[in-house]
């Protein structure tokens, strides 16, 4: 323990300090010593936080209704695979359908993929899937300036085991409406 | 003599503060270097209470390096003042000695003290005297390690670098920036949705990476100090990983607005946006040589997904990676001499180091679902995300392969993680 030092204690510790008071050999104490004989200000950066926004939400009725296809969303894929395969046929007709007839309204398709891997080579993946259901839709009718193709990679994970059927639940395309994104 | 009541209840917070974090990141060593210099920290003298958290923490630090043995100083009182007794410590085994002070000053301030000894050329190597508040305890220790880690092993320490890394909680992701110890985690920003590609800019002032909270990734840059950020790229389809420059002027990015995912450029303000290559396939996580010639990205054109580099003012794509079917995520040295990366190897993916003047590739992990590496600005350690018993967590890895660390969060994924810059 030590009293509170006084400014012309300190000076003297400082050049204490900087004549280096040790019983080292001549020729190594004359390059040793302080670096820094004034106390050199130790700086500690602050970090500000910030809450990120989230979307309002609202849509069609037709769109929430369970009973109707359009609240069908998801396209599933096969491994390393971006096909769309011909069971969602009916349900790619019926989307374009609501977007011929609804022309206000956008579509953002959202690309997955499994958790293997990089998460950005898997952002790319489910880029590739996004697209192919575009591509789908616009050969059924749909605009282009109606649809947005993006993928979520592996950060949108639908079922989260380690689990072969897991990973193909999660290798998919999800269709959102305006309001939904 | 009275004890300065104010000091002490200083000292008492600062314990509190360094472990009430909810999502405090706890370090474990798992493997050390085999080459390790016997280093003796003696208790630096002053209220004990604060001067032994000084302490404990430069000796944390230089222990977790994996490149000192910590000497036992039990029973030894001196300070930067007193003469060391050579002999005695080499007897002890030390072949260096560390001895300093801490002082309150007439401003409820602190002042450090220390001097740093070889015990074999018997002189003062090293000195410092650093003025710091309660509040930066922990930033003083670090300075004074980081003196010390230079003088014995002639690289810069990393210990006043900061970490990035994202925390995913059920429901919420924050983005943490913590102390290269995963102490003193600060929130820079949480989501209900997804962030991931956190990339620190040249002068650690600044992040770049992918948040989802608009429903699609989209890349911001954001200023740590102030909270502030805006939008670097937010162009139509996917916007994506995010690699600063080495000027910190220009962004290297993965965009999709005409057609699959490829690698553009834009100011990091977000204007002047231009293609950079173009390749009928995937083009992903670029990287610009330290030196800003290169850029190394991950690429699917020749089959599967492998680590190429083109000039960084455009030009033709060299493929560097030939064994297996899956490399990917460059990550290049501070000196430009080494590629990191992630490769598959029969379902395990883990971190790869590879010499890029022989391209000899040493595998440095054991573990199977590595992500993310991420080199220390020293080049000597790489950081990189991983999973042990089902949960995301950061580890560390030395560049031989021989210094082993663990970091990780209680009850939560922690992952993503970006290495800081050196502190200017």
């Amino acid at each position: 323990m030590r009293k509170p030092v006084l400014p012309v204690a300190l000076i003297a510790a400082l050049s204490l300090l900087a004549g280096c008071a040790t019983q080292a050999p001549a020729p190594e104490q004359a390059g040793a010593g302080v670096e820094e004989r004034r106390p050199a200000a130790v700086a500690t950066p602050s970090v500000a936080p910030v809450v990120a926004g989230q979307p309002v939400g609202s849509a069609f009725p037709e769109l929430r209704d369970p009973q109707s296809p359009l609240s069908r969303r998801s396209v599933h894929f096969d491994l390393d695979s971006y096909v769309i395969k011909d069971e969602y046929q009916e349900l790619l007709n019926q989307h374009a359908r609501f977007l011929v007839r609804n022309t206000q309204m956008k579509m953002l398709i959202q690309g997955n993929a499994d958790e293997r891997g990089s998460r950005e080579y898997n952002l790319a993946l489910g880029q590739k899937r996004a697209e192919a259901v575009k591509r789908a839709l616009m050969l059924l009718g749909a605009r282009e300036a109606q649809l947005e193709s993006v993928s979520l990679g592996e950060e949108k994970p639908a079922c989260l085991e380690s689990t072969e059927s897991c990973w193909a639940q999660n290798r998919r395309g999800d269709m959102l409406y305006s309001g939904e994104f | 003599m009275k004890k300065p009541f104010s000091r002490l209840i200083g000292g008492l917070l600062l314990a509190s503060v360094a472990t009430a974090s909810p999502a405090q990141l706890s370090i474990e060593i798992t493997g050390a270097g085999a080459q390790r210099l016997p280093v003796a920290i003696v208790d630096f003298a002053g209220e004990r209470v604060v001067a032994q958290a000084l302490t404990s923490v430069i000796r944390a630090d230089l222990e977790r390096s994996g490149r000192f043995n910590l000497v036992n100083t039990a029973g030894v009182a001196m300070d930067e003042n007193t003469a060391p007794n050579y002999l005695d410590w080499r007897s002890r085994g030390a072949d260096a000695l560390a001895a300093g002070s801490l002082s309150a000053t007439p401003d409820g301030r602190y002042e450090t003290r220390f001097r740093l000894y070889d015990t074999h050329r018997q002189s003062a190597i090293a000195g410092q005297a650093l003025a710091h508040t309660s509040n930066q305890l922990r930033a003083t220790a670090h300075r004074i390690a980081d003196t010390i880690y230079e003088k014995l092993t002639g690289e810069r320490g990393i210990f006043s670098t900061r970490i990035a890394y994202v925390v995913k909680s059920p429901g919420r992701y924050e983005l943490q920036i913590a102390d290269a110890d995963g102490n003193g985690a600060q929130s820079a920003l949480a989501s209900r949705e997804p962030i991931i590609s956190p990339a620190w800019s040249p002068d650690g002032g600044r992040l770049a990476y992918v948040s989802f909270e608009q429903k699609k990734p989209i890349i911001y840059v954001h200023d740590l100090a102030t909270g502030r950020r805006h939008v670097a790229a937010n162009f139509k389809g996917s916007n994506s990983a995010p690699a600063w420059s080495p000027d910190g002027r220009r962004l290297a990015v993965v965009l999709t607005k005409d057609g699959a995912s490829q690698l553009y450029l834009v100011n990091a303000d977000g204007s002047g946006v231009a293609r950079l290559a173009s390749s009928p396939g995937i083009d992903t996580e670029p990287q610009f040589s330290p030196d800003g010639e290169f850029i190394y990205f991950t690429s699917d054109r020749g089959g599967s997904p492998q680590i190429y580099r083109m000039p960084a003012a455009g030009g033709a794509a060299q493929r560097i990676t030939f064994d297996g079917s899956y490399n990917v995520t460059p990550r290049i040295s501070p000196d430009g001499k080494t590629l990191a990366f992630v490769t598959r190897d029969g379902g395990r993916f883990r971190v790869a180091a590879m010499d890029l003047a022989t391209r000899q590739v040493q595998i440095l992990t054991d573990t199977a679902k590595d992500e993310s590496p991420s080199f220390s600005p020293n080049g000597r350690m790489i950081l990189f995300a991983t999973e042990v018993g089902a949960r995301g967590v950061l580890a560390a890895v030395s560049v031989d392969g021989r210094v082993k660390q663990r970091l990780s969060v209680q009850a939560a994924d922690v992952r993503e993680p970006a290495w800081g810059p050196f502190s200017k």
